[in-house]
């Protein structure tokens, strides 16, 4: 099987956006939009879920100052307690700027990573960019063609209210 | 229409630019032959580097009596540079984070200059205290880990402990800020870029970006959430290298002002080294329609701003001494102002204090001659107050007995140029090899960023994105049917 894809090239911000939500809401299937630079609102004409990495972000820093401060409790206590100036065991106050520092690599290094993770970047993979240019000036609508209701002249008529630059139809191989 | 007044503000980027020209602009620069000035540049850089290489060996082979250090005055130019370098690199975080968290845009042009400024500030900060420890090789005892001394570990409640966590954390999450924003910029000079290293160096740390919305979408909440990350890094880097000072009981050191006094001060330094490298990066990789005068002005008014705040700590630590009615306290403050080393103390206030009321005029503002030499005496006048802070108030503290001078010794110097010499071959190095503009965040705020095909004119030097693989979509118009 093979599905028809249809790219709607688009030559600026305020186009894509309009564009993006006009063909949500006339309910076509967007398969991605592409962008050179980041497009504020484009998450929210697309629909897209709000990103969960704060949470990993949290969840890491907490893991991050937890561990630290339980390992400065237990060298400084437990494993070999040295008497430095007379000063408590239990030295708190002292343990915060350390704990601090590990909280904020923690966090920021997982999250980092995580974000690598979830969109699939990573050293060598080729990207798949569906039109040359992406990465320079032009914004790429893909829709799908998801059922037979689809009519590829109201799609051109859609997109050419948006000033669309040009429209090409590619055949996408279906994944085996 | 032409006659409605013009209510908008100017765009921030000058040339009436598209986001083919932005590409072409910033990626074309990095194809061409190097200018003779960039050349000049790099080789008085390294050459001065290969001194400082030579001072550093040499004092690593012999000892650190090969420097003008003695017992009483314990720190001196080496920390002195240490404070100084770690102060370069906050204004770097300031303008990447703390002003993308204020949503000031203006800092696209010269973020990415500053991130990269703050990377090499860090690595020439961090090169002095482990130079400093005389047996440089046992550095990672700084950090905790099991060792055949019975596992002992490292004193938590010590502030230079604090120091080793803050400088390594700083370092590791600027540079990843930094990678982060240079992401889609690689991915840009991988599709534009001719064939050859760079463009493979780029296709393989681009990291297959394709500019996708839910890519994007979920780079900028990393982006803010580094940033959110930074911000308090920064505010607490530079207060624990205060408390390097302050936790000790010698007089001028032990004062509650310092963690404030010292991040204003950092911020200060390092807004004056961002102008410094703006200028020239403008100057020789002609990118006056990039980083504009609104551009410098913004930087000099925040430099203002800061030297009053320098110059309000400066006053506050007189105040205190004299309120404090503490005899060695008021004695290290007017030893300072009268002592022997009076023309440093003096050196210091007059090109942090004085010399930047000259950017309160508009005209000298505007004038990029006379913004290069403020900025420069900046410099000096903020590596003066470290060396202030540090050898005035070491060198007489409580017991006259003990009292000494100090004096660099020419291994000293060469080590503290070499570090120049180590920022500017990376920072040359730098302009050369990778897009000094951010070259996604400029487009996004090009006011008009229309594709004019003017625009996409194909030039000598920059080849048609044509090259970038297509994987999964096959034309149409070729016939592939099932």
């Amino acid at each position: 099987m093979s599905r028809r894809v249809f790219l709607g090239i688009f030559g600026n911000e305020e186009d894509i956006l309009a564009a993006t939500r006009a063909a949500r809401e006339a309910g076509y299937k967007i398969s991605d939009v592409y962008t050179p630079h980041a497009v504020h609102g484009l998450d929210a004409a697309l629909g897209l879920r709000r990103s969960r990495l704060p949470w990993i972000c949290f969840l890491a820093g907490l893991t991050g100052a937890v561990l630290k401060v339980w390992f400065e409790f237990w060298t400084t206590m437990v494993d070999w307690p040295v008497n430095v100036g007379g000063k408590p065991w239990n030295s708190l106050p002292a343990f915060v700027p350390v704990t601090f520092e590990v909280m904020v690599l923690s966090a920021g290094v997982t999250t980092l990573f995580a974000f690598l993770v979830v969109a699939r970047l990573w050293p060598g993979h080729k990207p798949a960019l569906p039109q040359p240019g992406i990465t320079d000036d032009r914004f790429v609508l893909a829709l799908e063609e998801a059922d037979a209701a689809f009519d590829a002249a109201r799609v051109r008529r859609l997109l050419e209210k948006f000033h669309v630059v040009e429209v090409e139809e590619h055949l996408q191989e279906e994944a085996a | 229409m032409a006659d409605l007044p013009v209510v908008l503000r100017p765009s921030l980027i000058e040339g009436n630019k598209s986001l083919a020209q932005v590409t072409r602009d910033v990626c074309g620069g990095l194809e061409g032959k190097p200018t003779p000035l960039w050349w000049a540049g790099f080789l008085i850089s390294f050459s001065v580097l290969i001194v400082g290489i030579a001072a550093v060996t040499y004092e690593i082979l012999t000892g650190v009596g090969t420097w003008g250090v003695n017992r009483t005055v314990g720190w001196a130019v080496p920390i002195t540079c240490f404070v100084f370098w770690i102060g370069i690199g906050h204004a770097g975080t300031l303008i990447s984070a703390i002003l993308y968290l204020l949503r000031q845009r203006w800092r696209t042009s010269v973020n990415r200059s500053a991130e990269a400024m703050t990377i090499f500030a860090v690595i020439c900060a961090g090169i002095f205290p482990v130079v400093h420890l005389g047996r440089p090789w046992l550095a990672y005892w700084l950090f905790p880990y099991p060792n055949t001394r019975g596992t002992l570990w490292v004193n938590f409640r010590s502030p230079l402990v604090w120091d080793a966590f803050a400088i390594g954390t700083y370092f590791t999450i600027s540079l990843l800020f930094w990678y982060l924003g240079l992401i889609p910029d690689l991915a840009t000079v991988r599709d534009v870029a001719r064939p050859g290293p760079r463009q493979r160096f780029a296709a393989l740390f681009s990291l297959g970006w394709n500019g996708s919305a839910r890519t994007w979408q979920r780079y900028e909440v990393v982006y803010l959430l580094l940033a959110g990350l930074a911000t308090p890094l920064v505010v607490s880097v530079h207060t624990i290298v205060s408390w390097d000072f302050a936790t000790a009981v010698i007089p001028g050191w032990h004062s509650t002002i310092f963690p404030p006094y010292f991040v204003a001060g950092a911020i200060f330094s390092g807004l004056a080294m961002v102008l410094t490298l703006m200028l020239i990066a403008r100057k020789t990789m002609r990118l006056e329609q990039y980083i504009t005068i609104r551009h410098v002005e913004v930087m000099c008014k925040l430099v203002i701003a800061t030297s009053g705040m320098v110059a309000l700590a400066y006053a506050t630590e007189y105040f205190t001494a004299l309120y404090s009615a503490n005899p060695y306290e008021l004695f290290a403050f007017l030893n300072r102002a009268r002592g022997p080393f009076a023309w440093t103390y003096w050196t210091m206030v007059s090109c942090n204090v004085l010399v930047p009321q000259l950017l309160w005029s508009k005209r000298l503002r505007t004038n990029t001659l006379v913004v290069f030499v403020i900025s420069i005496l900046i410099n000096v006048g903020m590596w003066f107050e470290r060396f202030v802070i540090i050898v005035t108030s070491l060198h007489r503290d409580y017991l006259p007995s003990s009292w000494s001078t100090y004096s660099p010794t020419p291994i000293e110097l060469a080590t503290l140029a070499g570090s120049f010499g180590l920022f500017f071959t990376c920072f040359l190095l730098f302009v050369r090899f990778l897009p000094v503009i951010a070259i996604a965040e400029v487009k996004g705020v090009l006011k008009d960023g229309w594709l004019k095909p003017e625009a996409r004119r194909p030039v000598p030097w920059v080849r048609e994105p044509a090259g970038a693989e297509v994987l999964t979509y096959k034309s149409a118009a070729e016939g592939v049917q099932q």
